[in-house]
C-alpha cells in the first residue's frame, strides 16, 4: 500500500544521503521523495512516498528514527491528510492542439507560465493522481518533457509535526 | 590558550579516560601521531594493518565497560578499517574510529590518499562525523563517544581532515551532550512490563532466549536472577553466550543452526517465549514462518525498536534497556509473589530431559586423529573454564561456542554478525590488553588464522601472552562441510594446500610453536603453553585434528530448528515423527 511519510531531520550535510542509503541498503521503495528547510534553518523537512506491506512500513518508520539526524517521523497515512505535488509540462501547441492544451490545463485547474509560437508550458498543482490523470487526459505524443516534484504532505487539522 | 585539532584529539581522548589506542600512522594523522608521541596519558598500541587495529579496540571494548579507540590514517588505511568497523556494526560494539582525511581544501579532487570515509562507512556505522571546523572537534568527540556507548552502542567514525588537526582553537571539553534527534529509550513501558509479566505466569512451556543485548546492556546478573526465580529453562544465542552461566542446569546450551537438539526444540515448541536482547536472526530461528508453525506467545526485550517485529512478529514489545526491564520485572513477580504453574513446569522439563539425555554433543573419541572437540573441553578443562575466548569465523568458531562453558558474560568474543575470518588474533590482543591479568585464548582455523597472522608481530611488540589454539584440518573447515551436505562433495577451493610450518612462523615472531599431531598430546601440550613458565609468552599451537569432522547439530538453510541434522549416535532420533507431526503432545 501507499504511504506518505513525513520526516522532520535535522539540517545537516549528508542527513539526506542516510535516508537514501537506508532505502537503498535494506530495499525499500522510494516513490518520490521532496525535501526543503523549514521555518527552522535547523531542520528539514522532507516527504517520501514509498509503498510496502504494514510490517515494512513499519520497519522504515523504525529505521528511520533510528538514524541519529531523524528528529521525528510520521506516516501522514495515519490519519486525514492533504497531499500536493507540482508538475511542470511542456507541450507541442500548435495548431487544432493549441487551443485544446488551453481547454485542458483550464480543466484542470493548471496555469500556462511559458509561451512560444509552438509551445505552451503547464503548471499544474495537485495530487499525484491528479497530475497522473492530467497525463493520461492529453495527447501522450504532445509532451515535450514532463518535471514533477514529488509529493508533500501535511497533516490535516490541528496535528502538527514539531520538534 | 589555543592549541592545534591533533591536541585537541588526544586532550579528547585524554579526558574520555582512554587507556589504549589501537592504530596506524600515516600522512592524514601524522599532526595527530606528534601530539600522542609528546603525551603519556593513554599508551598507542601500534598494529601491523588496520583491520586488525578496529578488531583490536572492538574487542577491548567487548572484554570491558569500556569504549574502545582506533586511529586510522585517510585512503586505503581508513578502507582496511571498514571491515573491522562492519564487524562491531554488526555486534553492536561500542567503539570510536577517528580517521585521518586529506585537508578540507582537497576534499572532493581525488587527493592522494583521499576516500570518502564518511560515504564508505555510512551503511556500517551507528553515526559518522566529519569534522570541517576545528571549533566544532571536541564537542564532535564527545557527540562520538555518548552516541557510541548509549542506546543501542555501535561504532561511530569522526573523519578529521589534515588542516583540521593543524589548526588552532580553544579547548574545552563538553561535561554533557544533548542531542535533540537522539533520545535512546531506557524504561520499559509498565504496561507492557505487566502484560509480559503475566503471560509468562500462564505459560505451560516457557522458555528464556538471550542474546547480546545481555551481554553489551550489562544484564547478565539480572537475567540470571529472572531466569532461576522463574526455575525455566533458557537458552544464549552465539552473540549471548555466557550472559547466563553456560555451566547452570537451567541452560540448554546454545541454540541456532548448531545449537543444541534440546535448544532448538525448546525454542521450537515453547508456548511463551522471553526474547531478551535477541534479533530473531536467520542463524538462530531459521524460518520464521516454521518457528511460528508451532503456536507461541511471544515477549521481545530491546533496547532497538527497529529489532523488534523485523522477522518474526511478537505479542508484547518492550522497548528498554534490558537491564532496567528485567529488574522491573523481577521487582513485579517478587512483589506479587506469583511463579509459573509448578506442574506445568515440570511437565516441561521433564520433556526438556528427555531431549537433553541424548546428549547431542557427543562425538566419537578417538586414538588415532586428534578430535577437534576434544581440544576445545581439554582447554576448558586446563583453563579452569576462566579464559577469555577469543574465536574467528569457521568451524573451529562452533565447536568453542559448543564445547567452551562461558559462566560470565564478556569472556566469549567472536564475530558474530558479520562473520570476519581474521578477528581472533586482533581481538585477543585487544582483549589481553583490558584483562592484563586473564588467561586469553583465540581459538582458530589454519584459514582464519592466516587472515591476520601479521598481529602476531603486535602481539610480540606489546607482550600479550595469548595462546593460540589452531584446529588445524587443513580445510576450510565450515566451506568443506557444506560442500559435503549439499555440494556432493566436490571440495572447490576449500583445501587448504602450501600452508606455512606456523612452529616456525611463531618462532620466527619471537614466539613459542607447537604442533601437536596425536590425541595423547593434547592435554600435556595445552597445560605446558599455560604452564607459569609460558605466563609470560604467546603459544601458538598447531593441533592436526580430524579432517572430516563436521558440526552437529545444524540445522540446513530453509529448514525449521526441529528438523536438525544430527550426530550419528543420534540418529535414531530423528526418526521421531517430530516433522510430519506437530502435535505438541505425541513429541516426545
Amino acid at each position: 500500500m501507499r504511504h506518505i511519510l513525513s520526516i522532520l531531520l535535522e539540517n545537516e550535510a549528508g542527513a539526506l544521503s542516510r535516508v537514501v542509503g537506508l532505502f537503498s541498503a535494506r530495499g525499500y521503495n522510494i516513490d518520490s521523495l521532496t525535501v526543503s528547510t523549514t521555518e527552522d534553518p535547523t531542520l528539514s523537512r522532507m516527504t517520501i512516498v514509498t509503498h510496502g506491506s504494514e510490517d515494512v512500513i513499519e520497519q522504515i518508520t523504525k529505521q528511520l528514527n533510528k538514524l541519529i539526524e531523524v528528529v521525528k517521523v510520521i506516516d501522514l497515512n495515519e490519519s486525514e491528510h492533504i497531499e500536493r505535488e507540482m508538475m511542470l509540462t511542456k507541450v507541442r501547441a500548435t495548431g487544432k492542439d493549441r487551443e485544446e492544451m488551453k481547454r485542458m490545463a483550464d480543466i484542470f485547474r493548471g496555469r500556462i507560465i511559458d509561451v512560444t509560437e509552438k509551445t505552451y508550458t503547464i503548471e499544474l498543482t495537485g495530487t499525484s493522481d491528479k497530475l497522473n490523470a492530467f497525463i493520461e487526459a492529453i495527447d501522450r505524443t504532445v509532451i515535450l518533457e514532463t518535471v514533477r516534484t514529488g509529493a508533500s504532505g501535511i497533516g490535516r487539522g490541528e496535528r502538527v509535526l514539531k520538534i | 590558550m589555543q592549541i592545534s585539532g591533533a591536541e585537541i584529539v588526544v586532550r579528547c581522548l585524554q579526558e574520555e579516560g582512554v587507556e589504549f589506542v589501537f592504530g596506524y600512522p600515516g600522512g592524514a594523522v601524522l599532526e595527530i601521531y606528534d601530539a600522542i608521541f609528546r603525551q603519556d596519558a593513554f599508551k598507542h598500541v601500534l598494529v601491523r594493518h588496520e583491520q586488525a587495529a578496529v578488531h583490536a579496540a572492538d574487542a577491548y571494548s567487548r572484554s570491558s565497560d569500556k569504549v574502545g579507540v582506533a586511529l586510522v590514517t585517510s585512503g586505503p588505511g581508513a578502507t582496511n578499517a571498514v571491515t573491522g568497523i562492519a564487524t562491531a556494526y554488526m555486534d553492536s560494539i561500542p567503539m570510536v574510529v577517528l580517521s585521518g582525511q586529506v585537508s578540507t581544501p582537497a576534499i572532493g579532487l581525488d587527493a592522494f590518499q583521499e576516500v570518502d570515509m564518511v560515504g564508505i562507512t555510512r551503511p556500517c556505522v551507528k553515526h559518522n562525523f566529519l569534522v570541517k571546523d576545528v571549533a566544532e572537534l571536541a564537542d564532535t568527540i564527545k557527540k562520538a563517544f555518548y552516541i557510541a556507548k548509549t542506546g543501542r552502542p555501535g561504532p561511530v567514525v569522526v573523519d578529521i581532515p589534515k588542516d583540521v588537526t593543524q589548526a588552532l582553537a580553544e579547548f574545552r571539553y563538553p561535561e554533557s551532550v544533548h542531542i535533540r534527534s537522539y533520545v535512546p529509550v531506557t524504561r520499559g513501558h509498565p504496561g507492557q512490563i505487566k502484560k509480559a509479566v503475566n503471560l509468562l505466569l500462564e505459560a505451560k512451556r516457557p522458555y528464556v532466549y538471550i542474546g547480546g543485548g545481555a551481554v553489551q546492556g550489562n544484564a547478565s546478573a539480572e537475567v540470571t536472577e529472572f531466569v532461576r526465580m522463574l526455575g525455566v529453562p533458557c537458552t544464549n544465542t552465539l552473540m549471548g553466550l555466557g550472559a547466563y552461566p553456560g555451566t547452570d542446569r537451567q541452560f540448554l546450551g546454545m541454540l541456532g543452526m548448531h545449537g543444541t537438539y534440546e535448544a532448538n526444540m525448546a525454542m521450537q515448541y515453547c508456548d511463551v517465549l522471553v526474547a531478551v536482547g535477541a534479533r530473531f536472526d536467520d542463524r538462530v530461528v531459521s524460518v520464521p514462518e516454521h518457528f511460528l508453525s508451532q503456536p507461541k506467545k511471544i515477549i521481545h526485550i530491546d533496547v532497538d525498536p527497529s529489532s523488534i517485529a523485523k522477522r518474526v512478529k511478537v505479542d508484547v514489545p518492550i522497548v528498554g534497556d534490558v537491564k532496567h526491564v528485567l529488574r522491573e520485572m523481577i521487582d513485579l513477580l517478587r512483589h506479587q509473589g506469583t511463579a509459573p504453574n509448578p506442574q506445568h513446569l515440570s511437565d516441561w522439563w521433564e520433556t526438556i530431559e528427555s531431549w537433553r539425555k541424548h546428549d547431542c554433543l557427543l562425538y566419537t573419541p578417538s586414538d588415532a586423529l586428534i578430535k577437534p572437540q576434544y581440544v576445545v573441553q581439554k582447554l576448558y578443562e586446563i583453563t579452569g573454564g576462566n579464559a577469555i575466548v577469543t574465536s574467528d569465523v569457521g568451524q573451529h568458531q562452533m565447536w568453542a561456542a559448543q564445547y567452551y562453558r562461558y559462566n560470565r558474560p564478556k569472556q566469549w568474543l567472536n564475530s558474530g554478525g558479520l562473520g570476519t575470518m581474521g578477528f581472533g588474533l586482533p581481538a585477543a590482543i585487544g582483549a589481553q590488553l583490558a584483562n592484563p591479568d586473564a588467561q586469553v585464548a583465540c581459538i582458530t582455523g589454519e584459514g582464519s588464522i592466516q587472515m591476520n597472522i601479521q598481529e602476531l608481530s603486535t602481539a610480540k611488540q606489546y607482550h600479550t601472552p595469548v595462546k593460540v589454539v589452531a584446529l588445524n584440518n587443513l580445510y576450510l573447515g565450515m566451506v568443506r562441510q557444506w560442500q559435503e551436505f549439499f555440494y556432493g562433495t566436490r571440495y572447490s577451493e576449500s583445501y587448504m594446500d602450501s600452508l606455512p610450518d606456523f612452529v616456525k612462523i611463531a618462532e620466527a615472531y619471537g614466539h613459542v610453536g607447537f604442533k601437536i599431531e596425536k590425541p595423547s598430546d593434547v592435554e600435556p601440550v595445552l597445560r605446558e603453553a599455560f604452564s607459569p613458565a609460558l605466563k609470560e609468552r604467546l603459544v601458538f599451537m598447531d593441533f592436526r585434528t580430524d579432517q572430516s569432522e563436521n558440526v552437529f547439530p545444524m540445522v540446513q538453510n530453509g529448514k525449521g530448528l526441529d528438523q536438525m541434522d544430527l550426530p550419528p549416535h543420534m540418529h535414531k532420533v530423528q526418526g521421531v515423527p517430530f516433522e510430519n507431526n506437530r502435535d505438541y503432545g505425541n513429541m516426545c
